[in-house]
């Protein structure tokens, strides 16, 4: 049961890339891969680099199928060039850059020039549109504004379509549901797990989130499933949308969700999708599920060739109702790595060995305890005390608490809880513990 | 002298101090003096025992990381004033004491303490100037069961 406002949204002019006939959208594509291709090769040496070693040359990109020649880049790509090495702009055409956390305390860095920080918003002002959101909203705007690219992302396209930005970025939940409701808020953009929270939090202040004007989420950042959307709609009666996107590729506005809810549509004129078997790099055919692969076809400060994304997908092959004709991918429900996603944030089971290696020397017996609390997800960290880090004098353990829960956090960006545990108190499987247990319900 | 207390490290659940008390039992070793320092989310439990080796190695092979200090034991009339005359004699001196426990098996009228200094050595130095009864391990021999009836 939705609210009022709910109508079928006029048509935006920014959507219409989202129908070009498929002929043109592939010639468009073609066109703009062999620009991109030119561009990286003559400015980004690793790519040079890797295609010299396979006898490539630019030329040799002339259709799409072609794309399957050009090697991988991976997110140690990224890291072992840090801060700038991918760059294929001078810092003189670089308006901004992002940041988001990498495996080992070491951020990744994205750069935009002026027309990529407009390709984006374009992006994210057609995300919107999909999500019928238009001139004259309010959006409430609680994705984390900074080195992050959802705050920065949301804002701009926000803005872009004509609606009232409410830049309250992430945190303080009770500030949240007064400006929902002193505001008169239309739109919420944020993680799927934090609205819930919202919603519980709103509950107990005495808000019913049903009676205020609030009509569209726009959720992402983190894997979420149908039925969390079921959850959200049935006790919120808003329209919760999914949207996709990683700072290597351009941040948020990557792929969106259109009211059709089935899949999310890939903006496919600027960032080019495949699917790949993770273990072999062979490119599947459309409905087969494999890795998801991006090549960035508009970028310049920092073009992105097949980039692995890690996130396991497929592409709906059969064209969506709604009309566009951009392919759709369904939602992510897994990764082809151990990565794993903490409000919304980037974290790596290495990450946490390499601050508890830092602290302790040699790395003690750990788990990653994941849970999710008042619709938060909550990180617990439980490392065993040995015979070097244990002290008879309470300050001492104290000390070293606080020292792994420091290490933690400026590692991972985010609070975590830490519990010192007996040691074999942590079950070994085959010999070797297992590091994550997470007890999020996948609902 | 010096004595071998053992501490082991303890989360802060139900029955998590049974295990080391159970094999202790379970070896004969008498647990002569204990104290429980804990926290809200660990706990340590200290031991001075009969025989410390061999709990040491017992408790170590059942999976429980021990550590051995050096603490001092030291008898104390047990009177108003018994503790504050011993720790007068650490005043202006710069010798931390990091915590300490009583307990009450001394001779008659004479209480037991157990502290843990930061300077063991210097600590004993200036005790045993004063003339205070710093304990030796004859003081941890197993107790013979009493055998006079109750009252």
């Amino acid at each position: 049961m939705l609210k009022h406002g709910d109508r079928s949204p006029a048509f935006h002019p920014a959507s219409a890339p989202d129908y070009l006939p498929l002929r043109h959208l592939r010639e468009l594509q073609t066109s703009r891969l062999r620009s991109v291709v030119e561009r990286a090769w003559a400015k980004v040496p690793l790519l040079r680099g890797r295609m010299d070693e396979s006898r490539l040359g630019p030329e040799d990109i002339r259709s799409l199928e072609d794309i399957s020649l050009l090697p991988f880049t991976t997110k140690s790509d990224l890291r072992d060039t840090y801060p700038f090495g991918l760059f294929a702009s001078p810092m003189k055409d670089v308006v901004r850059l992002h940041a988001s956390s990498g495996t080992t305390g070491k951020p990744i860095v994205v750069a935009y020039t002026q027309d990529d920080v407009d390709v984006w918003t374009s992006v994210m002002v057609r995300s919107f549109a999909a999500c019928g959101v238009h001139h004259g909203d309010i959006v409430q705007n609680a994705y984390g504004y900074g080195l992050f690219t959802g705050g920065l992302g949301a804002h701009y396209g926000a803005e872009g379509i004509g609606a009232t930005v409410v830049p309250i970025s992430g945190g303080n939940t009770d500030r949240q549901i007064m400006v929902m409701k002193d505001f008169g808020v239309t739109v919420i953009c944020c993680t799927p797990s934090y609205f819930l929270h919202l919603i519980e939090r709103a509950a107990q202040l005495d808000v019913d989130i049903r009676e205020l004007p609030l009509r569209v989420g726009v959720f992402g950042a983190e894997p979420w499933t149908g039925s969390m959307r079921k959850r959200i709609e049935a006790l919120s009666g808003i329209q919760a949308f999914d949207i996709y996107g990683l700072s290597e590729i351009i941040g948020p506005g990557v792929a969106i969700e259109c009211p059709e809810h089935d899949g999310l549509h890939i903006f496919e004129d600027h960032f080019y999708p495949e699917i790949i078997d993770p273990d072999t790099g062979r490119v599947l055919h459309d409905g087969e599920e494999g890795e998801l692969v991006l090549t960035t076809l508009s970028k310049q400060a920092m073009p992105m060739i097949r980039y692995r994304t890690r996130d396991i997908t497929s592409l709906i092959p059969e064209p969506c109702p709604c009309g566009r004709s951009l392919r759709r991918m369904k939602r992510i429900g897994r990764r082809s790595d151990d990565m794993l996603i903490i409000r919304g944030v980037n974290v790596f089971p290495s990450q946490v060995e390499a601050a508890l290696l830092e602290v302790e020397g040699t790395l003690p017996h750990y788990q990653i305890v994941l849970r999710r609390a008042h619709g938060l997800d909550q990180i617990e960290v439980q490392v065993e005390v040995t015979p070097e880090t244990f002290s008879d004098r309470i300050g001492a353990l104290e000390e070293l608490h606080s020292r792994i829960g420091d290490a933690l956090e400026h590692v991972l960006g985010i609070k975590v809880e830490v519990t010192l545990v007996e040691p074999r108190s942590i079950q070994r499987s085959e010999g070797k513990a297992k590091r994550v247990i997470d007890l999020r319900v996948a609902s | 002298m010096k004595i071998q207390q053992l501490s082991i490290f303890s989360e802060n659940k139900p029955g998590h101090m049974m295990g080391p008390c159970r094999i202790l039992a379970e070896a004969g070793i008498d647990i002569r003096a204990l104290s429980l320092a804990d926290t809200q989310h660990f706990g340590i439990l200290r031991l001075i025992v009969s025989d410390w080796q061999q709990a040491k190695n017992l408790l170590e092979r059942g999976g429980y990381v021990v550590k051995v200090t050096e603490v001092l034991m030291v008898e104390v009339p047990d009177r108003p004033g018994g503790l504050a005359e011993v720790l007068e004699l650490f005043r202006g001196m710069r010798i931390n004491i990091e915590y300490m426990y009583a307990f009450p098996f001394g001779r008659e009228g004479q209480a037991v303490l157990v502290f843990r200094f930061d300077q063991p050595d210097a600590a004993m130095a200036r005790l045993q100037a004063c003339g205070i009864k710093v304990l030796d391990t004859t003081f941890l021999e197993p107790q013979p069961a009493s055998t006079e009836p109750r009252p």
